[in-house]
């Protein structure tokens, strides 16, 4: 499925988020999500901060647009990581898109 | 491809990391009680036990739990007795999967309901069920477990969970009743999707963890296998003696004073009525830290650390298994001591004699040679290890 910039997504009820001594790890709890039920995730810190904002409420837009703001960074880039971070979640079935 | 996210296993976590959390497993008896009564068992209450009583409740496992999880833990075992002859099984496991645990369970398998398997499929546990199997026949498995029907119900529960594609693992006991059962039962491995197809058995069977019945030890001591029959079951698997060899290469030699050369603190286990325990077996009172009155936080920075640094005073420790190189091999160790003698070092000569007859197998040891008197171990490892693949 192909993500644009106005699309809202939040976590998937079916997976866990944990940060651990400030590692955010991705816990898969259903069955089909992820790829094997022994598998965790982690996230690196880009993907992280996105996490943290994809709160069910927030375009992709509008997240990749605070981040932009918050580590100064052109929003072209930024724009490209959201999507590419929300596509490889969604790909896992680990976000839902609203 | 992966950018933003590294896929790994559960166990590989810490290695990325670099350093392991203070908790990593959390181990959790959820009841002494149990449906069967094993010849053999260590543990078991029957299923009406007062004791019941004394159980956790439900808030404050699902608070063990969240302690855990908040120390970094990643997986927790739920055993038993039989843990589920809870009736909040289902609950505690729901919770601690959504807590982002792993879970182990093990269970007799007798109690596995439709529903049970059909949460483990939706919400698998990220672990096998590991099932303990006491015969593949209704006479024999009936007669090790001590309950009529038992197997039955035994193959009632692992046909829901293969029904239902959940994973699972099967170990044995090697118990007079069942002897004639372990051709049948390495068959049945090779047919079953199962896990994991690697015949598992127990033989050298612990005494009471409460040393509480002296009249049940001394019939658990009767059905251990010999020394010689324990290296002949072993031997069953051709890849025994390369396993050893490399088992061998890496971790044998003399323990010295120190008691606690295995992992036992460096993770917690949680006995039925909340206290931790270094070990599952490990009941020392003067080991144990009750819950109610500390946290797992504490138990495993302050009193487990502290009891790790315990060094041995019993003279034949000293003498023979602090000396003695085949401490690895040997299964040797402050909770066996406990379970066979009550204090933490005192040798156990079952055990003693179990490891010296694998070593006699290995090559490491001769015949009438006691392994602490041997000097030149290290040699002798090293000729075991260039005979390997010979």
């Amino acid at each position: 499925m192909e993500l644009g910039l106005d699309a809202i997504c939040t976590a998937s009820e079916d997976v866990v988020a944990r940060e651990i001594e400030g590692e955010l790890i991705i816990v898969p709890l259903a069955a089909g999500i992820g790829d094997a039920e022994d598998d965790l995730y982690t996230m690196n810190e880009t993907g992280k901060a996105i996490w943290g904002r994809l709160d069910g409420k927030r375009t992709l837009r509008d997240v990749s647009a605070e981040l932009a703001a918050e580590f100064n960074a052109p929003p072209g880039e930024i724009e490209k990581d959201v999507l590419g971070l929300a596509a490889e979640l969604a790909r896992r079935k680990m976000l839902v898109v609203l | 491809m992966l950018t933003y996210t590294k896929k790994l296993k559960f166990h590989e976590y810490p290695f990325l990391r670099g350093k392991p959390s203070l908790l990593g497993r959390l181990d959790i008896e959820l009841t002494e009680r149990c449906n069967n009564d094993c010849i053999h068992c260590c543990n078991n209450l029957p299923e009406d036990a007062p004791a019941r009583h004394r159980e956790m409740d439900t808030a404050f496992l699902r608070e063990i739990v969240t302690q855990a999880a908040d120390l970094g833990c990643l997986s927790v075992r739920f055993t038993g007795g039989e843990p589920l002859l809870r009736d909040d099984f289902a609950g505690l496991y729901l919770f601690t999967r959504r807590l982002g645990m792993q879970v182990i369970v093990f269970t007799n398998g007798r109690l596995i309901t439709p529903e049970l398997a059909a949460l483990f499929a939706k919400y698998p546990p990220g672990n096998p069920v590991e099932i303990s199997v006491y015969g593949m026949r209704p006479e024999s498995y009936d007669a090790a477990s001590g309950r009529k029907g038992a197997f039955h119900e035994f193959r009632r529960g692992t046909g829901l969970l293969q029904k239902h594609g959940v994973r699972f693992v099967l170990k044995s006991s090697v118990l007079p009743p069942n002897r004639a059962d372990m051709a049948e039962f390495e068959e049945w491995l090779q047919e079953l999707d199962v896990e994991n197809r690697r015949p598992r058995y127990a033989m050298n069977f612990d005494l009471r963890s409460r040393r509480d019945d002296p009249g049940k030890n001394e019939r658990i001591e009767k059905l251990r296998l010999s020394p010689e029959e324990t290296v002949r079951v072993l031997a069953r698997s051709p890849r025994y003696v390369e396993e050893m060899r490399e088992f061998c290469g890496k971790f044998i030699g003399p323990p010295g004073e120190k008691l606690f050369s295995c992992g036992a603190g460096h993770g917690a286990c949680v006995d039925a009525y909340g206290r931790a325990q270094m070990c599952l077996p490990l009941r020392d009172p003067d080991t144990v830290v009750d819950l109610h009155k500390a946290t797992l936080k504490s138990a495993l920075e302050d009193t487990f650390p502290k009891l790790r640094e315990t060094r041995a005073t019993h003279p034949e420790y000293l003498a023979r298994c602090a000396r003695c190189f085949l401490k690895g091999l040997c299964e040797q160790c402050p909770a066996k001591s406990w379970m066979e003698h009550g204090t933490l070092d005192t040798p156990v000569e079952y055990l003693c004699d179990v490891a010296h007859a694998q070593a006699r197998y290995l090559g490491l040891i001769k015949g009438g040679e006691k392994a602490w008197e041997v000097g030149n171990w290290r040699e002798r490892r090293t000729l075991m290890m260039e005979t390997k693949g010979k």
